[in-house]
């Protein structure tokens, strides 16, 4: 019994490093920004020419909807939105294909795509213009470019993750090339290019505004530069606003694809 | 169908892994593979199934195939090598679906193949809910769907426990005993060579070369955990090993 007493308790050192979803904690960070703003807007400390207050910007958000203008403006920016990803990511995820299958490819474009990552792509509008028009094909132009480049480089680097064993596997069993790409390589590729998604998708709402800027009637960003010309807070938030929640919806559809498609994963 | 290994060198960048390998694997015989770590074990397997080119030397299918079967020389890999995304049926059909057999025809061998190994229970789940032994089955199971002349087999239980170990090769015993197939075992662990070895090939340490044969008469289904006539052959084999295991350390700590 002595030698009971003298025992003492391991201590626990082995938690952390393993986060877990807690669903209500970003929702709460959001609402004590947004209700600090509100405070500070109202009792004085933060001006109005500083921060607009955030009640004044749901009241211009339920006008911009009570008059229809919210989906007249919301309406062209999805479609750009959805036809310049979906060119950029389609076109991004074959040739990240193919950079990840086949040396030629990979030592001829990996420098090229090296070249065009960095350059912002909002430079090259006017040249979009001169080749795609002023209309909606230099817009689509804009987005579809500048998602390719970031779907490439996430693609061939899932390419290249894929374990080699399932591949070797592949051929011992004399499956033909086209089955080892289409049931082991892509879907072993699947998790690294779901996560480039994320990125070249906020990109691609990024690029929306820069392609509104020049000659769009309508739109969010559009609708942001107009706001912005005139220092319109309140406007300019509510347009801020709408991108963000864009970003939030485009997250979580990520996220359920995901979830959907990799519930193979540990 | 036999085969003929036919003077086999290989070399990986001027070091030589194997040097003129000779062997004749005949239908229906297992053959195990024994030999100190590096002397060119998994190397040699490659070699024989064609996924690597042999510097010198040939590997010969004697004789055709025996019809229906839809990949002769079909690996079982040490870790598994099973798609995580599909189910343990998947797994197996994925090796049906380029041979453009029917979809009622490819079902049939899934069930008869799942049965064998004890798997019908588990043709919906995922990699990730079996424990390490009944992913070898599956491996097994999507082995034997084709129908191989040839099993090539590189160290299959070494990623298992001994408990594990023992029930498998029960189960490839029996799987043979039912239906003989022929195969070429790497091993590492000379037990599993004498419970499942026709004969016993010991390479020597690199680069390696056949140093001994050692055949094993008992019949397959009559020998069985702890058997007393394996003893002999075992501790043969130890002999062997033990001497190639030491004078492959020495090399090494000579540089
Ligand atoms: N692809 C390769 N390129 C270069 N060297 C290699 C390659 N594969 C194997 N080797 C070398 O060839 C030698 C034999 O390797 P191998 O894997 O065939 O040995 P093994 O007998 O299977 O060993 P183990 O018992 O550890 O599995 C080793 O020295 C290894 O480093
Ligand atoms: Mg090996």
């Amino acid at each position: 019994m002595a030698e009971k007493k003298l025992g003492r308790p391991v201590a626990f050192r082995g938690g952390g490093f393993a986060p877990v979803p807690r669903r209500w904690a970003g929702f709460a960070v959001f609402v004590s920004l947004i209700l600090v703003a509100e405070w500070g807007t109202r009792a004085g400390w933060i001006s109005a020419l500083t921060l607009p207050r955030p009640s004044d910007v749901l009241d211009t958000f339920r006008e911009l909807y009570a008059s229809g203008m919210l989906f007249k403006h919301l309406g062209p920016s999805l479609s750009r939105l959805v036809v310049g990803a979906a060119i950029g990511v389609s076109l991004g995820i074959s040739i990240g294909v193919l950079i990840g299958l086949f040396s030629y490819i990979r030592s001829g474009l990996v420098p090229l795509v090296a070249a065009i990552f960095p350059i912002p792509k909002i430079a090259l509008l006017p040249l979009f213009v001169i080749w795609f028009g002023i209309g909606e094909g230099s817009k689509y132009a804009l987005i579809a470019f500048g998602t390719f480049t970031p779907t490439v480089v996430a693609t061939y680097g899932a390419v290249d993750n894929v374990d080699r064993t399932l591949i070797r596997m592949g051929q011992s069993f004399g499956l033909s090339w086209w089955s080892i790409v289409r049931k082991i390589v892509l879907p072993g590729a699947m998790p690294g290019i779901l996560s480039g998604l994320r990125i070249s998708l906020a990109i691609a709402i990024i690029l929306l505004v820069a392609a509104e800027m020049l000659g769009a009637e309508y739109g969010i960003g559009a609708y942001i530069l107009e706001a912005g010309s005139l220092y319109d807070l309140e406007r300019l938030f509510a347009g801020v606003v709408i991108l963000s929640v864009l970003g939030v919806v485009v997250s979580f559809g990520i996220g359920l694809i995901e979830r959907y498609l990799l519930d193979w994963r540990l | 169908m036999d085969i003929r290994i036919d003077g086999i060198s290989h070399c990986y960048g001027g070091v030589e892994v194997l040097r003129d390998i000779s062997l004749d694997v005949s239908n229906g015989q297992i053959v195990c593979v024994v030999g100190p770590s590096g002397c060119g074990k998994s190397t040699l397997l490659r070699l024989i199934g064609g996924l690597e080119k042999p510097g010198s030397g040939q590997v010969l299918q004697m004789g055709d195939p025996p019809v229906g079967s839809l990949n002769p020389l079909t690996y079982i890999f040490q870790d598994f090598a099973l798609l995580p995304w599909r189910t343990v049926a998947g797994n197996v059909s994925l090796v049906l679906e380029d041979h453009g057999i029917g979809a009622a025809a490819a079902q049939k061998i899934i069930d008869d193949v799942l049965m064998r190994t004890n798997l019908s229970d588990f043709s919906e789940a995922l990699p990730k809910q079996l424990s390490g032994g009944m992913k070898q089955r599956v491996a097994i199971a999507r082995a034997l769907a084709v129908n191989p002349a040839l099993l090539l087999m590189d160290e299959p239980l070494s990623a298992l426990d001994s408990q594990t170990r023992e029930l498998l090769m029960d189960d490839l015993i029996a799987l043979w005993t039912r239906q003989p197939f022929t195969a070429i075992y790497v091993t590492h662990n000379l037990g599993e060579a004498v419970r499942l070895g026709h004969r016993v090939v010991v390479l020597s340490r690199r680069p390696g070369c056949v140093r001994e044969i050692v055949d094993i008469d008992k019949p397959l289904s009559e020998r069985a955990f702890g058997d007393a006539d394996l003893e002999a052959p075992q501790k043969h084999l130890w002999q062997l090993m033990r001497e190639e295991a030491r004078a492959a350390d020495a090399e090494l700590v000579n540089g």
